[in-house]
């Protein structure tokens, strides 16, 4: 297992996402932040507050599980089984620039599955991804539009990351 | 063409794992050396205690089950890794207090459907499931066709009075007939206990059971601890009585399966015409006098007099049997401020209980048929998903 950020090296990078994301908007649209279950919704959190900040107003900020728009339910999968977990975004998507929230952008397919969930929540003026960590092995035409660190791993090896809210610390190893 | 970072001696070796990995780590990813199915899990309580952690959140959710969420978060690190295994749902009795509480979360996670404006989620799309019913019903027959509509899957409807069934047709061939047509769920409502269980052991496609005779009505016992483990937070050392036709109810077996391997204490009120000679070989108490009970209970589930069912002449006359064991306004008056007043439908109103109870403030029967609908989405989406990994 290799460490491959720590917490000292992921407060700024994520400083660096936010204010990425804060050029990009323009003045007079709603934007809003949804984090993909369940390592999403902790860096969406994150990241609303200092969105929050940067704007000078509250940001809503809501929850996605996207277990229920999976592309692998029906195939067998040996001993690991996905739980079925809460939505909650209590405003709106209709019209907000929403930037999507997740840990780690591999195959594209928890993108896919978050994009599609969000089409039946309404319809967003615009979807923005903003990752952590980005890393090759893209399986669909997805992209990150705004990736704060890009790790090399072999295909072999996951990249996880884990936040002190539900792991003990802040950190992104290789293993 | 993908790149992937060159090896300085040959190929490492690509598991299959790792080339299907997802971008988002779910806790319900396996480590290698996890195990599966563990039965003995901590006591449900547990999940509700642990303090939360500040989150923004939706203003609408209540306080119990925000709570109860935090904990579970928190918690899930601790927890077994567990899967859900079982095809069919055929009763409450084999279940384990794990397997109670699994479907109780995912039911959870279906609740949100509902609220949207598209009301449609694809776990069962392409699936079809039949309602294959023997016996009159709207709440649940309604319940299950709007939960598989929700979860996209396709429903057949099937009624025995239009049926072969009328020309002779036995359970097992009709069944066999709709399967030669390509169904992967069947919800099957009988008159026969153990009907569900014997259509189980001889078709390949899930059954979920919607009422077996007197013998179960799962989905009803689930949505009952739903509705009450979402107001109470928990049913540990709640007190619960069952009161009414226990001998002919099927939903009155559910419920003490369900309620007991939950940690509450329950007991079947009634006349002794109504209540079956075993029962004390159930782990349930019982009194023939719900005066004594109505004031320690937190729960009362009042059950329907199912004239349809009753054979002879268990009570003198309608209005005796409501004077001794209807729920009055008076009796609510000495029950505690808190009880939950539950009824499975639909009611006689005022037979087993007065309008005014019915309609009152510590009613949750509408909530229960809410909750239904949650609990039988993830009920299907559970079976589908162990006859998918299975293959």
């Amino acid at each position: 297992m290799k460490v491959i950020l720590n917490a000292r090296q992921i407060e700024p990078i994520l400083d660096d996402l936010t204010a990425r994301i804060v050029c990009d908007l323009p003045r007079n649209l709603d934007v809003a932040v949804i984090g993909i279950r369940s390592r999403g919704e902790i860096l969406a959190q994150r990241l609303c507050a200092r969105l929050s900040a940067k704007l000078g107003k509250e940001v809503p900020c809501g929850t996605l599980d996207i277990t229920l728009y999976r592309d692998d339910l029906n195939s067998p999968r040996g001993t690991s089984q996905p739980q079925v977990r809460t939505t909650e975004i209590g405003f709106d998507v209709n019209d907000k620039i929403i930037i999507l929230v997740d840990d780690v952008l591999y195959t594209g397919r928890s993108a896919r599955a978050a994009m599609d969930a969000l089409i039946d929540l309404g319809r967003p003026k615009a979807v923005r991804l903003a990752v952590l960590v980005e890393r090759a092995g893209r399986e669909f035409p997805i992209q990150a539009d705004y990736a704060g660190y890009k790790a090399t791993a072999w295909p072999d090896e996951r990249v996880q990351v884990n936040f002190v809210e539900c792991d003990g610390k802040d950190e992104v190893f290789v293993e | 063409m993908k790149q992937f970072p060159g090896r300085p001696r040959g190929q490492g070796p690509v598991s299959s794992a790792g080339q299907r990995q997802n971008a988002v780590v779910l806790p319900g990813e396996t480590r290698g050396d996890a195990k599966v199915g563990d039965l003995s899990h901590g006591r449900p309580a547990d999940h509700h205690k642990v303090a939360g952690r500040p989150v923004v959140r939706d203003e609408q959710e209540g306080a119990s089950v925000s709570a109860g969420r935090d904990a579970k978060m928190a918690s899930e690190k601790k927890a077994k890794q567990f899967t859900w295994q079982r095809k069919h749902l055929l009763g409450l009795r084999e279940l384990s207090a794990e397997e109670i509480n699994y479907v109780l979360d995912t039911a959870e996670g279906f609740e949100e459907i509902s609220t949207r404006s598209v009301k449609k989620a694809p776990p069962l799309r392409g699936k079809v499931v039949v309602n294959l019913f023997f016996e009159d019903s709207t709440r649940t027959r309604n319940s299950f066709t709007l939960a598989a509509s929700r979860l996209s899957a396709d429903v057949i409807e099937f009624t025995q009075k239009s049926s072969s069934v009328s020309k002779g047709e036995t359970l097992l061939d009709t069944a066999r007939n709709l399967e030669a047509m390509g169904v992967d769920i069947v919800v099957l409502r009988h008159g026969a206990a153990g009907a569900a269980k014997f259509l189980s052991r001889n078709i390949k496609a899930c059954v979920v059971n919607a009422g077996d005779g007197f013998c179960e009505h799962p989905t009803q016992g689930l949505l009952d601890v739903y509705t009450i483990r979402k107001i109470k937070g928990s049913l540990e050392g709640l007190k619960i009585a069952i009161v009414g036709d226990i001998s002919h109810s099927r939903v009155a077996r559910s419920d003490m399966w369900a309620m007991t391997k939950l940690g509450a204490e329950v007991t079947f009120v009634g006349p002794p015409t109504l209540i079956p000679a075993q029962v004390s070989r159930l782990p349930v108490k019982v009194s023939y006098n719900l005066d004594e009970v109505i004031d320690k209970v937190d729960v009362i589930n009042m059950l329907r007099i199912q004239f349809e069912r009753l054979g002879g002449n268990p009570f003198p006359s309608t209005r005796e049997y409501s004077h001794y064991f209807g729920l009055t306004v008076d009796r609510m008056k000495r029950a505690r401020p808190g009880i939950l007043v539950m009824h499975p439908g639909p009611i006689n109103r005022g037979i087993e209980m007065e309008s005014e109870v019915a309609d009152g403030k510590n009613s949750v029967i509408l909530d229960q048929v809410k909750n239904g609908l949650a609990v039988r989405m993830a009920v299907l989406f559970l079976v589908n998903q162990a006859a998918a990994v299975g293959e």
